[in-house]
């Protein structure tokens, strides 16, 4: 019973890695094809790849990080989502300030 | 059961050896804590950057100007298949008994980190010879710096990893090389993670 769990679980992390693999190329491969081929105006094109890159990172937490909502220790998990938080804080107030500043400077 | 559970980010180790999983908990999350802190770091030099690139440009070189398309992607090929040889090596220090294939996966990692530092290298010569060096602008400044903290990163998970080998020949540190690892995936995982940011609003924001 216990060797037969622990041959599920061998066999879940090796696919796990190859999704993760599998799912990056493919998440890389759009973001690329939506510059060469600029198939949609510049803003969207900018809005399309914003949302892959997120896709992509929220990909690499789960299966590299192995990092998920159900299966992950709870101090791990809320650190990166207060992580998550002070980043967003972090960043939309740098842009603020800076972009006000230039405003300013204009 | 207790060691079934996962106590840590990245491939937990789990009941192949309990009492290192055991271990293997407050060590992780403590580098967990220092890998947030730096992604911070990371976000921080990202706002930086797209501001520089919208209102630093001087009158010098565009995005558009320094963006190598191709050169960029062959970086992300490289990185994206690090990530993934890194699990590899994970999962077969986890299973295997025998540590060959374990450190082959990881001399696998080690030589695409190289060649990706050789090609990001390759980038920063390239931008020195057309004379766009980091002083002529604020955006230049932003991209070197950006850039560069990423590659030092990466620099040094490498020499961490010439020292992994070298401790992996020591009789007696076993358990100790083993969490050491352990913390080394996480470090080059989270590399990946800010790589595809860089990618997306260095790379393909320049090009589109």
């Amino acid at each position: 019973m216990m060797a037969q769990e622990q041959a599920g679980e061998r066999r879940r992390e090796y696919r796990d890695k190859l999704i993760g693999l599998a799912g990056a190329a493919v998440l890389t491969a759009a973001s690329f094809l939506l510059v060469v081929l600029k198939p949609v105006s510049r803003d969207l094109i900018l809005a399309g790849l914003g949302a892959l890159a997120l896709a992509q990172i929220g990909w690499q937490f789960r299966f590299f990080l192995d990092i998920d909502l159900r299966k992950s220790h709870r101090d791990d998990l809320q650190l990166v989502l207060f992580t998550g938080l002070i980043v967003a804080l972090m960043i939309g107030g740098s842009l603020w300030i800076l972009f006000n500043q230039h405003a300013r400077m204009g | 059961m207790s060691d079934q559970q996962s106590l840590h980010a990245g491939v937990n180790i789990g009941r192949t050896d309990p009492e290192a999983h055991e271990e293997a908990g407050p060590v992780m999350f403590g580098f967990w804590v220092f890998l947030m802190s730096d992604l911070v770091l990371f976000a921080l030099l990202l706002a930086t950057y797209s501001a520089m690139s919208l209102h630093g440009i001087a009158g010098g070189p565009t995005p558009k100007d320094v963006t190598d398309l191709k050169s960029a992607g062959i970086e992300t090929a490289l990185l994206l298949a690090s990530s993934f040889t890194f699990g590899m090596a994970s999962l077969a220090q986890k299973y295997r008994d025998d540590r060959a294939p374990m450190v082959a996966w990881m001399v696998a990692t080690a030589l695409l980190g190289i060649a990706f530092l050789g090609f990001e290298a390759r980038d920063f010569v390239k931008l020195a010879e057309e004379g766009h060096m980091p002083q002529r602008s604020g955006f230049l400044s932003a991209h070197f710096t950006l850039l560069g903290c990423h590659g030092l990163h990466v620099s040094a998970g490498l020499v961490w990893m010439a020292v992994l080998f070298v401790q992996m020949r020591v009789p007696g540190l076993e358990r100790l090389v083993r969490l050491r690892i352990m913390r080394l995936a996480l470090f080059w995982h989270m590399l990946d993670v800010v790589w595809i940011a860089i990618l997306t609003f260095v790379f393909l924001y320049g090009a589109a």
